[in-house]
């Protein structure tokens, strides 16, 4: 530590401009702007100290120019507003100068003084040590240089909802190359779930389907869909991608979507449907939904015969049919074999039998039966494995797709940029158990209302009661479910206003039942929005301006007896009301997805408090991440609506496309750095960088900086025990000559 | 022509400093053959008086241990630095006041009154304290005045080389002799040991795991120690990652955490900041509450992070750091 910190301040050769900026009055009106260059001019090393009322405009930045061509000063300090505002503008004026740009320093003489100084005199003390700091320290910058690194040309969407579906277009018609991974067997999202969209009321399949089917066809496209990303690793520009595909059981390149295997399967048919919130039911081997993209089916090993019993069952109901004389003779051959007590040839019939004609199980197992009541156990064994191996599915496909012994395969990809498009999940009616739901069986969600008006939904668009047939006479809108709550979530989720209008008409209009909003406020801002809610308004939709307190099926009344009954305080009437509905719908509000964290920290970007996945700023940087080269499309960044969707999934694709078009990402040099000969190799920064872009060289032993992920945060530098981390621009000599600087004049 | 001469001298030390030159063994033999002791009050007969008739710069080099924390010692650092060419500050008290500058976290009234009245085995019931004058019938007897503060030798005058270490050790005493000797000196004000910390060359590095993280620390006495295993690893607060090396890793070697003796690396200002630093970094866990118990597993932190370095930190004392004299 001695034979540390002797300064050699002296520098003859260092020449310091300072330009003192009036930011019009935002400065000049707090700092005395001329009392701050009088006292400049005494500084060390310093040449010219000058003011001016806009250094950021053409002409203030000129004057920097005109002063290094000149000779006059080789740095420079400006002292005006924050970094963020300008210190690229005057890094610029410097460069143009003819000198290094990070010959350059500002000193924040706006937002840290005069805005925030009540006390004009105190102000200019502040804005001197300010910029006597900066002084100090510009005579310990050093010429450094930008970095650049190559970017690979692909991309990556993870999520194939509208969002996913909008930036992957996007991006492939562009002619660049995308990957889009859904981790559902289907791409659509949300979306493909709606009948209609608010508020034109156009049909969410018309619109959507034709995107999903072009996603499928593009030939730019790669579509993965029952997929996850397993791994991040890289860094903007080169992202080293681990994708796994979880078992299908289908063979998806091949699988034609025909359906011959769903008809065929023998499995249990009253799995509910997940695509219709389970208000219908499905076999294990299923197509999600009609228009599902890929057109790929999928078996659900949780329900498949083959996976919880070992192998379909003999289906003993199956009729022999009109056999073809071909199989007929083989079945005879087989018989007579069998009679013989030639146990081989049956074997080997049996399995030509099979090939051709799986029905014919019953004949086998048959066969099996009188071997293993003969004591023949292993050849009744053997007989049995072939009419258990060949499950109905596996027969049934025409394409051979079906691969129940397929395993979890990962597919490494290198891109360039990473869109997230992760979507929400829909708040748990559940959880406000004052209104219900799963406690009064006509009590729905939202989502379920959507199925249920959907005309490919599981009443092909009846809107009825749980019982499946009765139409309600009225029915009970709740607003704000999950939303604007201090027990669940404090946040509006800005859709479900607009959604709940739009199902207020759909049920009036299909079933002509009286419909009750129960809204605090009715939330329309958007194009054409609180004109769809003028619309509802004359369509004799009620308006209940009142949170609902409880749904209830405790009857007070003759009138509100077999009916579900919501209390609410209407606000405008001013008095609590009691409204006797057939049927409650709960408007859920939309909330982060369950492993919003566990996504988050794959890709190493930040959530808000709520889990909502962060942007780098909320105005001017809204689809970017705090990640470079990662970006936001969609609800997984928050709520929004199918068009403020699209809109950010186009901003995300043209983000993504301007990094990855110009086939480099240039660096700042403010990256941390390790001095080989000083670093001992403890390891104590390993662990801590954020960004993990510190490794340990396995041959020498010591840490390495990455400067492509190293964000410039300062932790090892700060944390280097032995000081060998140091990082460009903030050098320990720097920062204790700025200290110096500021405690020196003050 | 006359052999170069050199000296030793000890302030606040325990004595440990002035055995590590009776460890050069053999050495000491080629160091005594090419010099001449000219002081060294521990083990040879030389008064202050002796010094005082030399002309001024007429010592070589002086070697110098303890810290400096009275009258005393501050005058013959002054006399010494007066008649000698280098001023070599000789182990971790002179470099960085080492053990006695803990006695900075309390103040004089509070030291003296502990060893004079309170302490468990002292039975002074007039509260009688050492007087820097007093009066006995023949006359006026004096004792040096014990400074508000402890200092480090640097502190208190111009040093030309640092020897670090509690005590230095043998091989950096012997490198230091002979570079004095033939005059191959690094520049001034260097501390005469390799620039890196200890992990560098570790007898125990290739245990250390990629990512060091723990939920807590354990005293040695804590734990069965794993003799091969890197101690930092295993949850002991080694600080070999802060300290310089140069000891051959004496207590490493031992199956014991290193203590810090050797001091920082040239490029660190505030040692046992950056020992704290390095440590708590090792911690992962997120909840405070956790975290505050998982700190509270350092017992001592002060005594821990500061053991040596304490009077030359950026906190130097808990009370006035100006004069102190």
């Amino acid at each position: 530590m001695k034979d540390q910190h002797v300064h050699h301040f002296e520098h003859t050769d260092v020449k310091v401009g300072v330009y003192v900026c009036h930011c019009g009055i935002n400065i000049a009106s707090k700092v005395n702007v001329h009392e701050v260059v009088e006292f400049a001019k005494n500084l060390p090393n310093v040449t010219v100290a000058t003011e001016y009322k806009f250094m950021c405009s053409d002409a203030g930045q000129d004057i920097i120019v005109q002063d290094i061509r000149s000779g006059k000063v080789n740095r420079v300090i400006v002292a005006s507003c924050s970094p963020l505002m300008h210190e690229i503008t005057f890094r610029n004026a410097t460069q143009h100068g003819g000198i290094n740009p990070y010959f350059f320093q500002m000193a924040n003489i706006r937002e840290h003084v005069s805005w925030v100084t009540a006390e004009k005199e105190d102000a200019t003390v502040k804005a001197k040590a300010l910029v006597a700091a900066a002084v100090h320290r510009v005579s310990k910058h050093t010429s450094l240089e930008k970095k650049y690194f190559p970017v690979n040309p692909n991309v990556l969407v993870v999520g194939g909802g509208i969002a996913g579906i909008q930036a992957a277009l996007t991006i492939a018609n562009a002619g660049k190359k995308v990957y889009l991974v859904e981790r559902e067997p289907t791409i659509g999202g949300h979306m493909a779930k709606f009948d209609k969209t608010f508020p034109t009321l156009d049909c969410a399949a018309c619109i959507l389907t034709p995107k999903m089917s072009q996603v499928r066809s593009h030939p730019n496209i790669t579509l993965w869909t029952y997929a996850e990303v397993e791994n991040v690793s890289g860094y903007v520009g080169n992202f080293t991608v681990q994708v796994k595909h979880k078992k299908r059981y289908i063979n998806a390149d091949t699988c034609i979507g025909c359906k011959a295997c769903v008809d065929a399967c023998i499995g249990p048919e009253n799995i509910p449907d997940e695509f219709n919130e389970g208000l219908s039911y499905r076999k294990p081997v299923y197509m999600p939904f009609p228009q599902a993209t890929p057109s790929v089916v999928i078996i659900d090993e949780n329900s498949c015969y083959h996976f919880t019993k070992g192998g379909c069952p003999p289906d003993f109901s199956s009729k022999n049919g009109h056999l073809s004389p071909q199989l007929q003779s083989l079945l005879r051959r087989a018989n007579e074999c069998f009679e013989l007590r030639d146990f081989q040839e049956t074997l080997k019939l049996t399995k030509e039998i099979l090939k051709s004609s799986p029905e014919h199980q019953e004949t086998l197992f048959l066969h099996a039966q009188t071997l293993y009541q003969l004591g023949m156990i292993n050849e009744a064994t053997e007989v049995m494995r072939n009419v258990m191996v060949k499950e109905r599915c596996v027969a049934a496909c025409p394409k051979g797709s079906v691969d129940l012994y397929q395993t979890e395969a990962i597919s490494e990809i290198q891109v360039g940029a990473i869109i997230i498009a992760t979507g929400f999940k829909t708040f748990q009616g559940e959880r406000t158990t004052q209104y219900g739901y799963k406690r009064y069986p006509n009590v729905f969600t939202s989502l379920e209302i959507e199925r249920l008006v959907n005309a490919s939904g599981p009443t092909g668009g009846e809107i009825v009661l749980r019982d499946g047939k009765t139409k309600p006479k009225s029915v009970a809108i709740l607003h704000c479910v999950g939303s604007r709550d201090l027990h669940s979530n404090r946040y509006c989720s800005r859709v479900c206003c607009m959604y709940s209008l739009k199902l207020a008409h759909l049920i009036k209009e299909r079933t002509g039942a009286e419909v009750y909003n129960f809204y605090i406020d009715m939330r329309t801002p958007g194009k054409g929005y609180e004109e769809f809610y003028e619309k509802l308004c004359h369509e004799n939709v009620h308006f209940i301006r009142g949170r609902a307190a409880e749904v209830t099926d405790w009857v007070l009344s003759k009138a509100e007896l077999g009916k579900l009954v919501v209390r609410a305080e209407d606000t405008l009437l001013g008095m609590v009301r009691r409204v006797p509905v057939d049927m409650v719908v709960l408007s859920v509000g939309l909330e982060p997805q369950t492993d919003a964290e566990e996504v988050r920290r794959k890709f190493n970007i930040s959530c808000s408090k709520e889990g909502w996945f962060l942007e780098r700023h909320p105005k001017l940087a809204p689809v970017n991440t705090f990640t470079d080269g990662i970006f936001l499309a969609g609800a997984c960044q928050g709520p929004k609506d199918i068009p403020d969707t699209v809109a950010q999934a186009g901003a995300a694709a043209a983000e993504a496309l301007a990094l990855i078009d110009i086939g480099y990402v240039e660096m700042e040099p403010n990256t941390a750095f390790i001095t080989e000969e000083n670093c001992s190799g403890c390891r104590i920064c390993v662990a801590l960088c954020p960004y993990t872009a510190i490794t340990t060289d396995p041959v020498k032993l010591i840490s390495v900086v990455n400067p492509a992920l190293c964000k410039g945060c300062g932790t090892c530098v700060a944390a280097c025990p032995s000081g060998a981390a140091q990082q460009n621009l903030f050098t320990d000599e720097q920062i204790f000559e700025e200290i110096e600087g500021v405690l020196e004049y003050v | 022509m006359s052999k170069p001469k050199i000296g030793f001298y000890w302030c606040a030390s325990c004595g440990g400093c002035e055995e590590a030159i009776v460890d050069l063994n053999e050495a000491v033999l080629d160091v005594v053959a090419a010099v001449d002791i000219v002081f060294w009050p521990c083990a040879m007969d030389f008064k202050k008086s002796d010094v005082e008739a030399m002309a001024d710069k007429e010592i070589t080099a002086i070697f110098i241990n303890g810290a400096i924390r009275s009258s005393e010692q501050f005058e013959m650092a002054e006399l010494l630095r007066k008649k000698s060419q280098f001023v070599i500050s000789f182990g971790s008290c002179s470099h960085e006041g080492g053990i006695p500058g803990l006695a900075n976290l309390y103040k004089k009234e509070d030291l003296l009154s502990t060893v004079y009245s309170t302490a468990f085995s002292t039975i002074n019931p007039n509260y009688t304290l050492p007087q820097t004058q007093t009066k006995v019938p023949e006359g006026i007897a004096t004792l040096p005045e014990l400074w508000e503060t402890v200092k480090s030798l640097d502190q208190v005058i111009d040093v030309d080389y640092f020897l670090p270490g509690c005590p230095p050790p043998v091989k950096l005493v012997v490198d230091a002799v002979t570079a004095l000797l033939s005059g191959n000196l690094p520049p001034k004000g260097a501390v005469l040991a390799p620039d890196k910390a200890l992990c560098d060359d570790c007898t125990r590095k290739a245990t250390k795991p990629e990512k060091l993280q723990h939920k807590r620390f354990y005293r040695p006495s804590e734990i069965l120690i794993d003799p091969e295993k890197c101690l930092l690893a295993q949850g002991l607060l080694c600080l070999g990652p802060v300290t310089r090396m140069g000891c051959d890793w004496a207590c490493i070697n031992g199956n014991m955490p290193c203590t810090g003796c050797m001091g920082p690396t040239s490029r660190v200002r505030d040692y046992g900041a950056k020992a704290l630093s390095a440590m708590a970094s090792v911690i992962d866990l997120n909840d405070e509450e956790e975290i505050q118990k998982s700190m509270d597993s350092i017992v001592d932190p002060v005594g821990t992070f500061y053991r040596y370095s304490l009077a030359t930190s950026q906190l130097h004392s808990a009370i006035h750091t100006n004069g102190g004299k």
